[in-house]
């Protein structure tokens, strides 16, 4: 018999498909854009494309001297400001040998922890927005990041870009009338952290969607360098303000939380968990702070002798570390900036291959990176 | 196992509880909310007799929007006093850090309170030596910790002599 040649109208070739999420993709929380090649509704390859928001931070601050690069980290991670000054100004320090008084030490650990609070909100709210529960579950986090805000004008007087920290110090001490507003929103924050809880562990969608997607192994993770929530969710007990304590966190009593499985669950259950510790911690500022100087005299335009210094901070997003080079004048010869979403994104691609293009989405957003920090 | 549904209508609860709570957003245009005694608008209160024209703001500025020309006031001695003709501020390019009120070492340049500059054009946006003596004189209280002392929240009116540490 003749065989009938196959048309090829049952048998398909399958190809892949390229397909661009972003730039202006709503849920790459930014100007992010990634190339995913898609096998079906599976993701075979990932890519992420990045530059879109690169303003040369570090080229900038060649030219501007120590003290006013403070005003350039403060737009590198811009939900994170507070921790971006610290950082910068604890590599000046370290290179022009400033002190800092003990009580500036507290304030500097109280705003980055309330920065980390107001962070994470920030990370959860756009990830359950992403999940589909749209906007409800995101306006109840704005909310408490407001309250943060707030006091973060009563103190700098500004909400995003603080430029709070200084060479030796803070800028300013604290307002009056600044410890009753911190009391209150402590006090209502425990029980909206309780209702967050209620809003969220339980969901079963959420539950579906996030548990045992995506694990990291914590080998991997220090493989790749991951730092922050996303490395300690991987059962890595390692974290900065443990580990080499900076400021005033030798003296702070708080628990890192830690969970095993380093799934997008564990992921968001850790930066849930460090809300809370860094709301104890902030009390716990508040009341040992001591009387005196907040800032030690430094000149405006410091010449730090001629050497080169690393330094690095336990910043919201993970290591956030500052590399400095003086020849001696008003500016820095080189300012290099390890910033820990940049260096987390290492892993999106394992991340994302071989589950659904829905899954891909949410493993972005418990990557939890930020767009001005990636591209500097 | 509990059954399915369960933990999402205990997140409904949630979310019902808040029907006889107050909203907590503003209606912006109608009701403005209030800022602290420290927040730096997009303004800026200059107070002419304390200014020597030194151009300390000019130099602390990160950007180099600040523009200062003076010439020396005729009778007096070289370099002591200098009458200020020109005080460009370029605010469509500055970020309020207040780095020059910082620096400004006779408390004569201040953040101002107000918000609400938006214009047609970028030239609208640069502040004049004629805008600033112009101003309301309602100086924030930002790097101005003697103006907190006096219990100053930048909502008053404050005279040369009450805007800095020292008098005239």
């Amino acid at each position: 018999m003749n065989v009938i040649p196959d048309s090829g109208a049952t048998n398909y070739d399958i190809e892949p498909v390229l397909l661009n999420l972003g730039p202006q993709h709503p849920s790459t929380h930014g100007v992010f854009r990634i190339r995913a090649l898609l096998d079906g509704e599976e993701v075979v390859d990932v890519e992420p494309v990045f530059g879109y928001l690169h303003r040369g931070s570090s080229k900038l601050a060649e030219e501007r001297s120590y003290t006013q690069v403070i005003t350039l980290t403060d737009r590198l991670d811009y939900l994170s400001g507070m921790s971006n000054n610290l950082a910068y100004v604890r590599a000046v320090e370290a290179l022009a040998h400033v002190d800092v008084p003990e009580r500036a030490q507290y304030l500097r650990v109280m705003m980055a922890e309330l920065m980390r609070i107001a962070s994470h909100l920030m990370a959860l709210g756009f990830l359950i927005n992403d999940l589909g529960a749209w906007i409800t579950p995101l306006m109840h986090m704005f909310r408490e990041r407001e309250k943060v805000l707030d006091l973060f004008e009563m103190v700098c007087g500004a909400r995003i870009t603080f430029s709070y920290m200084r060479i030796g110090g803070v800028s300013h001490d604290l307002p009056p009338g600044f410890d009753a507003a911190l009391n209150a929103f402590l006090d209502d924050f425990a029980e909206r952290v309780a209702e967050y809880e209620a809003l969220l562990l339980e969901n079963e969608i959420l539950v579906s969607r996030m548990k045992g997607i995506a694990p990291l192994s914590g080998e991997r993770a220090i493989e790749c360098s991951v730092t922050g929530p996303n490395l300690r969710a991987s059962g890595v007990n390692f974290d900065l303000r443990k580990q080499a304590p900076y400021e005033a966190y030798d003296r702070m009593n708080f628990d890192v939380p830690v969970t095993q499985n380093g799934d997008n669950w564990d992921r968001m259950w850790v930066r849930l968990q460090e809300m809370k510790e860094s709301a104890r911690m902030t009390r716990q500022c508040m009341a040992e702070m001591p009387d005196g100087p907040t800032r030690t005299p430094a000149d405006f335009f410091i010449r730090p002798p001629v050497g080169e210094v690393y330094s690095a901070i336990e910043a919201t997003k993970g290591e956030l570390g500052f590399y400095l080079v003086s020849d001696g004048t008003i500016a820095p010869y080189r300012c290099g900036i390890r910033s820990p979403s940049f260096i987390n994104l290492t892993v999106l691609r394992e991340l994302c291959v071989g589950w659904k293009l829905a899954d891909l989405i949410v493993n972005f957003g418990t990557l939890d990176i930020n767009v001005g920090e990636v591209d500097r | 196992m509990a059954l399915f549904g369960t933990g999402a209508i205990k997140g409904l609860m949630v979310t019902l509880g808040y029907i006889r709570r107050k909203p907590f957003t503003t209606q912006y245009p109608e009701e403005k909310l209030e800022q602290s005694p420290r927040f730096r608008g997009n303004t800026f209160v200059w107070y002419e007799e304390r200014c020597t024209g030194c151009a300390t703001c000019a130099k602390g500025c990160p950007l180099g929007i600040i523009r200062i020309v003076t010439h020396p006031e005729p009778h007096s001695q070289v370099g002591s006093d200098y009458h200020v003709d020109v005080f460009d501020i370029d605010t469509g390019r500055c970020m309020f850090c207040a780095l020059c009120v910082e620096v400004c070492p006779y408390d004569a340049l201040h953040m101002g309170g107000d918000f609400e500059q938006a214009s047609y054009g970028r030239e609208e946006m640069v502040i004049s030596v004629e805008d600033l003596k112009a101003m309301p004189k309602k100086p924030r209280t930002q790097f101005r910790p003697q103006m907190e002392m006096i219990g100053h929240t930048g909502d008053d009116e404050l005279d040369e002599h009450e805007a800095g540490r020292w008098s005239l």
